[in-house]
C-alpha cells in the first residue's frame, strides 16, 4: 500500500469512530477519538522539530502545558467573573475560543522562542536534556504555585465557546479538533516541501554545508522550534477544553515522553505518523486495560516488538515504504 | 458561576437521559489507582468495597484504572457517565484527581461517594448535594494530631510536608489545633526521598516533637532516616505513613510512633470485627484504613438502596444523608456539608508477633466535623 | 545558623552527590561506549533494590542482599542487552528511547506481579545503624558515611578499571572507534554485553544501598533516572570524571538550596510564604543549574566537543 492511500484510510477511520460511537450510543468513543486527535496535533507539532529538523525535544510538555494553562486560566477568570488584571487597565477573562486559541499559540510560541534560543546552543543528547530541564522547571513551578490550584489543578467546568456551535456536544468538539488537525498537517506538509523545509532538513543532515550556502542553520532551526511549540501549545489548549480541567501533570516529563512516543511509534517525519502513533497507543491502552490489570506489561512488550521489527514505525511497517532518515 | 453551572447541568441532562432497566439495581463506576506508584491504596479501597458488595445482585460495579493521572480520570468519568451510564461514582484516591472529576460528575446529576480524598474546596464553597465524603475531610487527621500534641504537652513542634496543596492543608490543619510554638516549618519537594537536610535542621532546632505529613514512599524514607539520625524526639503524623500496607516497609523504625486515624482494626464493634475477619479470610492480609473506607462506602450505598431507588434522586440523597449503616468506625454521621462527624483516634505502632500494626491509645478529637461547614451553602 | 549545621549540610550534599554518582556512573559508561540512551537504567536500580530486599528478608543478611542486588541487576542487564539492546546500537536515538521506555513498563509491571503493589522492607544493617560524633561535635549517620565511602571506592575502582586494565583499554578503544576495534579481533558484542551488565550492576547496587534508607517500591527508578541524566549531562556524557563532578555539584546545589533559600527569603518575607516560595525555587534549582552549565558549555563540563 502506498503511504498516501494509507493516510486517507487513517482519516477515514478517525472520522468513522465517533460516528460509530453516535450510532452505537457509545459516546465514550467520541471522547477517545477527540483525545487521539488532540494528542496527534501535539505530535504533529513535535514532529516538525523532531522529525524534520532533527531537534529531539524531551520538553514539549512545557508547550502543551503552557497552552493548556493559558486556556484554563483565562477561562476560569471568566467563569468566576474575576478580572485577570484590574490595574493599570482592566483585563477580563473570556471563554471565547477565537480569543483563547491565538493567546495559547502566541504565549507557547514565546516560551518556545526563549527555550529554543538557549537550547539550540547545544545538540544531540545535550539538546534532549536541556529541553527536559526547562520543562521540569515549569513543572515544579506549577506544582508549588498556589494561585491556580497548584498540584490540584484548575477546573473550568464548562468548555469554552465557539460562535454558532454548541461545544459541549462531543461530536461538535471533535469536529473542531479534527479541523485543527487537518490544518496542522497541511501546514507542516507545506512547510516541509518549501524552501524553508529543505533548509531545515538539510541543516539536520549537515549544518556545515547549509551554512556554506549562506543559510543560518540556527535561524532555520529556531523558527521550526517556535512553530513546533506553538502547534503543541494549541493542542494543550484543546486538551484543557476536552477535560474541562488542567493540572501540572500535563507538564510532567511523562507527557513529553508520551508525545515523543506517538511520533516514533507512528513513524518519524511522516505527516500522519503522530496520528497513527497516538491512535495505536490509546487503542492498545484501552483494550489491554480492559483485559488485565497488568496491561502495562503487555503494552511494553508490544512496543518493543514494534521497535525491533518495524523500521519506520507503524506506517513504515504497513506501507513497506522505508526511507533513509 | 452558579448560573452557568445550572445551565451546564440542564444541558448535560438532555444529552444523557438515563435508562433504568431495573429500578432496584444500581450501577457503580469505580475510578481508582490500580497500576504504578500508589496502586496499593486503590487496590485496598477496591477490595474493601468488593468485600461489602460480594454476593449482592442488585449492585453492578465497573472498575477502571486511572493510573493516578487526572486527565485519564476525567476521561474515565466521561466514559462511566456517557457509555456505562452509571448511577453512582466512587473510588478516587487522590485529591487532585477528585478535584478534576467530582465537580463535573455531580453537576451532571450523578452521586459521588468519596472513599478517600476530601479536599477543602469540596467541603467548603464547592460543596454539592450529590457529593458525599465517607472518609474524612483532608484536614481531619492533621487536626487530631495537633489536638493530641496539646494534650501530651508538646510546646515546640517541628513540622514538615511536601510543597503542594494537600501538604499545605496538612500543616494548616495541625496549626489549627496546636497551641504551642513552631520550632520550624519546612516544605519539601513532592516526591523527595532524601531528608538529610531536613533532619539536620530538626537536630539543630530546639523542637520537642515532630509532626510530618509525607504520604507513601516519602514517609517510609523519612522515618528510616530519622531513626538512623539518632534524634530521639516523639513523632506524630496522620495514619497515611503508618497504614497496614506500608508499615512493614518502614520496619521497626515505626515502633511507638503515634498516628491519627478515624479507623483502627482494634475498634471493638460487631461491624468492624466482621470486616477484619472477612477481609483476612478473603484476601489473606490485614486490612488498612483505605480498605475500611472502601467497605464503609459500599455499606453506606447498600443502606441507601434499602430505603429508596436511585432514580428518585431526592429520596436517595436523603437516604444517603441519614447514613443508616453499621460503620466499622462505630458512630458515623454526616454534617450538613456531607462530610463525616466522627471520632479521630490516636494509634500507636506496635508489633503483634512479627507483624507491625496499630493499637488505639487515645481519642484525638471527639465527634469532629470539619472547618469548612460554614462556608458550604447547602 | 550555626557553623556546625552548615558543615553538616555540606556533608549531606556530598553524600547525596555520591548517591547520584552511583546511579549515573553506569549510565554514562553505557552511553560513552555504546552511544545508547538507556531510559531503563532506573529499572535496574529498582531490580537491585527488590532483589536486595527479598534476599535480605529471606536470609536475614544485609550483605547477602547487596550481593544479590549486584547479581540480579547484572543478570537482568546481560539478558536485556542480548535480547533487545544489541539490536538498537545502529538505530538512531529515537528508537532507543521508545524501546527502553517500553522496557520500563515491562520491568515495573513484572516487579509488581512478583512482589505485589506494596513497598518492601529493607533496612540498614545493625553495624551501620545509628550515628557517630565527628570532630566539632557534628553528629552524623554512620550509614551515610558508608555511602560516601562506597561512592569513593567505586569512583577509584572505575578509574583504575578504565585506565589500567585490558577491559578498560577495549572500552576506551570502543568509545573512539568501533570499526577499528572490531577489525583488531576484539569480540565487540561480548564487550558490549559486559559493559552493559556492569552498568546495570552499578545501578542495582545503588538501588540496594539507597533503598535501605529510602523506600523499595515499584516506580522508584523513574525520578532517579531523570536525576542521573541531569548529572551525566552536566558532567559531559561518557566521562566518569564528569559524572563524579556533576553528581557532587547537583548534590550540593540541591541540599544547600533546599536549606538556604527558605532562610534567605525569610529575611524579607513572612515565614509561611518564605518557606513556600523558597522551597518552590529550591525544587527548580538543579534544572536551572543544568541549563546554565549547558548554555556556557554546550557539551557539559568534561564532554567531548561535538
Amino acid at each position: 500500500m502506498q503511504e498516501r492511500h494509507f493516510n486517507l484510510l487513517c482519516i477515514f477511520f478517525l472520522l468513522a469512530i465517533p460516528i460509530a460511537g453516535l450510532v452505537l450510543d457509545e459516546p465514550y468513543y467520541i471522547t477517545l477519538a477527540t483525545k487521539v486527535t488532540i494528542l496527534a496535533i501535539a505530535g504533529v507539532g513535535l514532529n516538525l522539530a523532531l522529525g524534520y529538523g532533527g531537534l529531539i525535544s524531551f520538553g514539549h510538555a512545557a508547550f502543551f502545558g503552557v497552552g493548556g494553562y493559558v486556556a484554563g486560566i483565562i477561562a476560569s477568570h471568566a467563569l468566576n467573573y474575576d478580572p485577570i488584571l484590574e490595574w493599570p487597565f482592566l483585563i477580563e477573562g473570556t471563554t471565547q475560543m477565537l480569543i483563547l486559541w491565538p493567546l495559547a499559540i502566541v504565549i507557547s510560541a514565546f516560551f518556545a522562542l526563549i527555550i529554543g534560543l538557549l537550547s539550540l546552543r547545544t545538540n544531540g543528547v545535550y539538546f534532549i536534556m536541556i529541553t527536559l530541564a526547562f520543562a521540569q522547571m515549569i513543572y515544579y513551578f506549577a506544582i508549588s504555585w498556589p494561585s491556580y490550584g497548584g498540584e490540584d489543578g484548575l477546573s473550568v467546568y464548562l468548555r469554552s465557546s465557539f460562535p454558532g456551535l454548541n461545544t459541549m456536544d462531543g461530536l461538535t468538539f471533535f469536529g473542531i479538533c479534527f479541523v485543527w488537525l487537518m490544518f496542522a498537517v497541511w501546514l507542516s506538509s507545506r512547510m516541509t516541501n518549501s524552501g524553508f523545509g529543505l533548509a531545515l532538513q538539510a541543516s539536520k543532515q549537515n549544518a556545515v554545508r547549509v551554512a556554506a550556502v549562506g543559510i543560518k542553520p540556527f535561524k532555520v532551526q529556531l523558527i521550526a522550534f517556535v512553530l513546533s511549540g506553538a502547534i503543541t501549545g494549541l493542542a494543550g489548549a484543546l486538551y484543557t477544553d476536552l477535560n474541562r480541567f488542567v493540572s501540572p501533570s500535563v507538564l510532567s516529563w511523562h507527557t513529553s515522553g508520551e508525545i515523543m512516543i506517538f511520533v516514533i511509534l507512528g513513524g518519524v517525519a511522516r505527516l500522519y505518523g503522530p496520528l497513527v502513533g497516538a491512535a495505536v497507543f490509546i487503542v492498545l491502552e484501552q483494550t489491554l486495560g480492559g483485559v488485565t490489570e497488568n496491561w502495562q506489561f503487555w503494552l511494553g512488550l508490544i512496543l518493543i516488538i514494534v521497535v525491533l521489527f518495524a523500521r519506520g514505525g507503524v506506517i513504515g511497517l504497513l506501507t513497506k515504504e522505508v526511507r533513509n532518515e | 458561576m452558579l448560573k452557568k453551572l445550572t445551565q451546564l447541568a440542564a444541558a448535560t441532562a438532555m444529552i444523557t437521559t438515563p435508562v433504568f432497566a431495573d429500578e432496584a439495581k444500581v450501577k457503580v463506576g469505580m475510578i481508582t489507582t490500580l497500576s504504578g506508584g500508589g496502586s496499593g491504596l486503590g487496590i485496598d479501597v477496591r477490595d474493601g468495597f468488593m468485600l461489602a458488595v460480594k454476593g449482592n445482585d442488585s449492585i453492578e460495579v465497573v472498575v477502571e484504572d486511572d493510573q493516578r493521572k487526572p486527565d485519564i480520570a476525567v476521561q474515565l468519568a466521561d466514559k462511566m457517565i456517557q457509555s456505562e451510564k452509571v448511577d453512582v461514582l466512587t473510588g478516587i484516591i487522590w485529591s487532585n484527581l477528585a478535584m478534576a472529576v467530582v465537580p463535573a460528575a455531580v453537576n451532571q446529576g450523578k452521586f459521588y461517594l468519596s472513599p478517600n480524598a476530601g479536599p477543602s474546596a469540596l467541603a467548603g464553597k464547592g460543596c454539592h448535594k450529590n457529593y458525599f465524603n465517607v472518609a474524612w475531610q483532608n484536614d481531619n487527621l492533621h487536626e487530631a494530631a495537633g489536638g493530641y500534641a496539646n494534650s501530651t504537652g508538646y510546646k515546640n513542634s517541628f513540622i514538615l510536608a511536601p510543597n503542594y496543596p494537600a501538604g499545605k492543608d496538612a500543616l494548616t490543619g495541625y496549626k489549627r489545633f496546636f497551641e504551642g510554638d513552631l520550632a520550624g516549618e519546612v516544605y519539601t519537594k513532592l516526591g523527595q526521598k532524601d531528608y538529610a537536610a531536613e533532619i539536620a535542621q530538626i537536630r539543630a532546632s530546639d523542637a520537642d516533637s515532630i509532626f510530618f505529613f509525607l504520604p507513601g514512599g516519602m514517609g517510609i524514607a523519612f522515618m528510616k532516616q530519622l531513626a538512623q539520625s539518632g534524634i530521639d524526639l516523639p513523632v506524630v503524623g496522620p495514619a497515611f505513613s503508618f497504614d497496614q500496607g506500608i508499615l512493614q516497609a518502614v520496619g521497626d523504625a515505626a515502633l511507638g510512633v503515634k498516628n491519627t486515624s478515624q479507623w483502627s482494626k482494634d475498634i471493638d464493634n460487631a461491624a468492624n470485627n466482621k470486616f477484619v475477619a472477612d477481609f483476612q479470610a478473603e484476601y489473606g492480609r490485614l486490612p488498612s484504613l483505605y480498605a475500611s473506607q472502601g467497605y464503609d462506602t459500599a455499606n453506606l450505598l447498600i443502606s441507601a438502596m434499602d430505603k429508596a431507588g436511585v432514580s428518585d434522586a431526592d429520596a436517595f440523597r436523603a437516604a444517603l444523608k441519614a447514613a443508616d449503616f453499621a460503620s466499622t468506625r462505630g458512630d458515623f454521621a454526616f454534617d450538613k456539608n456531607h462530610h463525616p462527624i466522627q471520632d479521630i483516634y490516636v494509634r500507636e505502632v506496635i508489633k503483634e508477633g512479627d507483624v507491625l500494626t496499630n493499637k488505639i491509645v487515645a481519642v484525638g478529637l471527639e465527634n469532629r466535623s470539619n472547618a469548612y461547614v460554614d462556608e458550604c451553602k447547602m | 545558623m550555626s557553623i556546625t549545621l552548615f558543615i553538616e549540610q555540606v556533608l549531606n550534599g556530598l553524600q547525596f552527590g555520591f548517591m547520584l554518582f552511583l546511579m549515573s556512573a553506569g549510565l554514562t559508561l553505557v552511553f560513552g561506549v555504546m552511544g545508547l540512551i538507556n531510559l531503563a537504567h532506573g529499572s535496574f536500580y529498582m531490580i537491585g533494590a527488590f532483589a536486595a530486599a527479598a534476599i535480605a528478608s529471606w536470609t536475614g543478611s544485609f550483605w547477602l542482599g547487596l550481593l544479590a542486588s549486584l547479581m540480579a541487576a547484572a543478570i537482568a542487564g546481560a539478558l536485556v542487552e542480548m535480547v533487545v539492546i544489541r539490536r538498537l546500537y545502529k538505530r538512531d536515538h529515537l528508537d532507543q528511547v521508545l524501546a527502553t521506555f517500553a522496557l520500563i513498563l515491562l520491568f515495573s509491571e513484572a516487579t509488581r506481579w512478583l512482589f505485589g503493589a506494596f513497598p518492601l522492607y529493607l533496612d540498614v544493617p545493625a553495624i551501620l545503624s545509628g550515628s557517630l560524633t565527628l570532630p566539632m561535635g557534628i553528629v552524623y549517620s554512620k550509614y551515610r558515611l558508608f555511602i560516601i565511602i562506597v561512592g569513593i571506592l567505586i569512583a577509584i575502582g572505575l578509574f583504575l578499571l578504565i585506565s589500567k586494565t585490558r577491559l578498560g583499554v577495549r572500552i576506551r578503544a570502543g568509545e573512539s572507534d568501533r570499526e577499528m576495534i572490531a577489525a583488531l579481533g576484539v569480540n565487540i558484542s561480548k564487550l558490549y554485553t559486559i559493559v552493559f551488565a556492569l552498568g546495570a550492576a552499578l545501578a542495582g547496587l545503588a538501588g540496594a544501598l539507597i533503598g535501605s534508607i529510602q523506600s523499595v517500591e515499584v516506580g522508584m527508578g523513574e525520578p532517579v533516572l531523570i536525576l542521573a541524566f541531569v548529572v551525566i549531562v552536566i558532567g559531559g556524557i561518557g566521562s566518569i570524571k564528569g559524572a563524579l563532578i556533576g553528581a557532587l555539584l547537583v548534590g550540593l546545589t540541591d541540599t544547600l538550596g533546599r536549606f538556604l533559600l527558605p532562610a534567605l527569603f525569610g529575611a524579607f518575607l513572612d515565614p509561611a510564604s518564605a518557606t513556600s516560595i523558597g522551597s518552590a525555587i529550591a525544587s527548580m534549582l538543579i534544572y536551572i543549574l543544568m541549563a546554565a552549565v549547558l548554555i556556557y558549555r554546550p557539551s557539559g563540563l568534561y564532554g567531548k566537543m561535538a
